[in-house]
């Protein structure tokens, strides 16, 4: 069966021919959205939410670490983008920068006291710190505006030196967006294929092991964690630039199990791309669905369960059940060396 | 000075006392044998040596350093390394890359993070050096799960050896072997006394008996018998167990 830790032909490639098939999707998308009947917003939050499902991976799917509360890191990303841009300055790098960067520093304080954990505990705890900073960010009203958040966060221009371009529109900022994607994607793609993603995945399949050859396990995880956290904080600026607001909502336990199952669904645990698959699922299925009836996010929960019981190497899965040359992984030739002689 | 020594070691779980006053002293160089009935302590002794367990009493000395209560990963970087009586590896990894993750000069490259692992030839090439050691060489790219029984066993010995230790602990290796792959691990053993301090529990007398240098006997938690494998002839323990597994 494939797993996550496959060697592909290409892992030791930037741009893997799936990468550059994804990049041209991603850049060619305001160009087809609207005539299959969707709009541009629907593909700004499907490129944020990969990002966040991308990093969540690398701690979910990699390291094998279940967190339930990584919608916190979500939000703390957002409300540090509004804030800059209301009490610092309207700065594009500036915002996502702390978005990042408060995130990181939540996320690597969360991490000091759960990657001593494993399983159920680990996860009881992630989500208890969850709820934690979500409950804050209700009762600070003087920081975060309470129930209401921050509201009327300005969209920063995008500052080129020489001349800006001005993000207020949907399909600008989406190019900023998917451009960060991609840089994400690969960065992602090639740092588990890097000795500290083989470490992370190593942890994954034994840490006693892992321990024994000489690791220091908790710091790994707790590199993960952080790592993550980073991720899910610069999603969660680019939602508040996207939104004009930072709410509580957006660090719900809601969004925490979301991205859960989307990742999940897509098959985020045996293969790279589940997780893009998963998100860009949901949001198809959300509108999609949605349309035809009210209570689709019911059908939806159906076909988590219906996948996790059946399949649950997810939508990555069956897709490459189907094709057989997205499964070809080293592991499968016969004595092939990686070196690509 | 030995190189590895164990000084009063208790364990207790609970109430439960598994170790009792056990002394070992391995010298630089020497195939050590570990032998006693099944629930002797063996591997609670070992777990205790290698940082697992943390000993109740008693001091572990390496190379004139205290490793007592230190972690498994500290005291492995020091150049203490193991294998384990269950299977041990990374099962959705490839061979070469269940021999990779232990190399230290691996190890050194932790924070890498954009690097690829497979394009480095000079990690592969010493992990390739290693399976050549085991006998493992052209099977690098099969899922280490698919290996054989025995070929996995020798893989958990490659692991142990990649870390490029001066002490290695062996845990029943010929376990579940047969006479073929009983006999290769004799000769693997053979060739790796000259680089690497060993130390292994073995059931297999005959096979104890014609690599040891020095054997333990261990029974209750205690050290019962010590000696070079001519002085443990006469042991009766020995010799009642050996009248049973030797023919
Ligand atoms: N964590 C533990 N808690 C309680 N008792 C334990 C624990 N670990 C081992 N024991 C007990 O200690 C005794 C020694 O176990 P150990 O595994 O060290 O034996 P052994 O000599 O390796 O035996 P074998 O030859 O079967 O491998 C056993 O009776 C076992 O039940
Ligand atoms: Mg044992």
């Amino acid at each position: 069966m494939a797993t996550l830790s496959d060697i592909t032909r290409r892992s030791s490639q930037w741009i893997t021919p799936q990468i550059f098939v994804f990049a041209v999707f991603l850049l060619s998308l305001p160009l087809w959205i609207r005539p299959i009947g969707l709009y541009q917003y629907i593909g700004i939050e499907i490129a944020i939410w990969i990002i966040f499902a991308l990093g969540f991976n690398l701690l979910f799917g990699y390291t094998g670490l279940h967190s339930f509360g990584h919608g916190a890191y979500l939000g703390v990303g957002a409300y540090a983008f509004g804030l800059f841009q209301l009490h610092v300055g309207v700065s594009l790098i500036g915002g996502l920068l702390a978005a990042v960067f408060a995130a990181a520093l939540a996320g690597a304080f969360v991490a000091c006291f759960v990657s001593h954990r494993r399983g159920i505990y680990f996860a009881l705890m992630t989500i208890a710190f969850g709820q934690v900073f979500w409950f804050a960010s209700i009762k600070m009203h003087g920081i975060t505006g309470g129930e209401d958040g921050l509201l009327n966060i300005p969209r920063p221009d995008l500052n080129l030196g020489v001349y800006s371009v001005s993000l207020s529109g949907n399909t600008a900022l989406y190019y900023l967006i998917a451009v960060l994607l991609i840089i994400v994607t690969v960065f992602t793609w090639r740092a588990m294929n890097s000795p500290f993603g083989r470490i992370l995945q190593a942890i994954r399949q034994n840490e006693t092991r892992a321990s024994f050859i000489g690791y220091e396990v908790w710091w790994f995880k707790w590199a993960a964690f952080t790592l993550s956290a980073m991720f899910a904080g610069l999603a969660g600026g680019l939602f508040a630039m996207a939104q004009e607001s930072a709410y509580p909502d957006v660090m719900s336990l809601h969004q925490s199990g979301l991205i859960v199952m989307m990742v999940l669904v897509g098959g985020g645990l045996v293969n790279f791309w589940g997780p893009i698959l998963g998100v860009i699922l949901y949001f198809i299925a959300r509108d999609v669905l949605g349309s035809i009836t009210e209570t689709w996010l019911l059908w939806y929960g159906l076909m988590f369960v219906v996948m996790v019981m059946f399949k649950p190497e997810g939508l990555a899965g069956v897709l490459a059940g189907l094709s057989k040359n997205s499964a070809e992984t080293l592991n499968d030739l016969p004595v092939k060396t990686a070196e690509g002689n | 000075m030995a190189l590895f020594e164990a000084r009063n070691i208790h364990k207790r779980f609970g109430s439960r006392v598994v170790l009792e006053n056990i002394s070992l002293s391995f010298e630089e160089g020497q195939v050590n044998g570990i032998m006693g009935p099944n629930g002797a302590g063996k591997t609670t002794c070992f777990h205790c040596l290698t940082g697992h367990y943390k000993p109740t009493r008693g001091n572990i000395i390496f190379d004139g350093q205290d490793i007592t209560g230190k972690p498994p990963q500290r005291i492995s970087r020091m150049g203490v390394s193991r294998s384990f009586q269950l299977m041990n590896l990374f099962d959705d990894s490839s061979v070469i890359e269940n021999i990779i993750l232990a190399l230290p000069d691996f190890r050194r490259r932790y924070a890498q993070a954009t690097r690829s692992v497979f394009d480095d030839r000079e990690l592969l090439e010493q992990a390739r050096v290693i399976l050549d050691q085991v006998g493992l060489l052209g099977q690098e790219w099969l899922p280490s799960l698919s290996l054989s029984y025995g070929n996995r066993r020798a893989l958990e010995i490659g692991v142990a050896l990649a870390a490029n230790p001066r002490i290695v602990f062996l845990d029943e290796p010929t376990s579940g072997l047969g006479a073929e792959a009983t006999r290769q691990l004799a000769s693997l053993i053979n060739k790796l006394r000259s680089k690497y301090t060993i130390v292994m529990i073995e059931h297999d007398m005959r096979f104890l008996f014609e690599l040891a240098d020095t054997i333990s006997v261990i029974h209750w938690g205690q050290v019962i018998a010590q000696g070079t494998p001519d002085e443990l002839q006469s042991n009766k323990w020995v010799q009642r167990s050996a009248l049973g597994e030797v023919a």
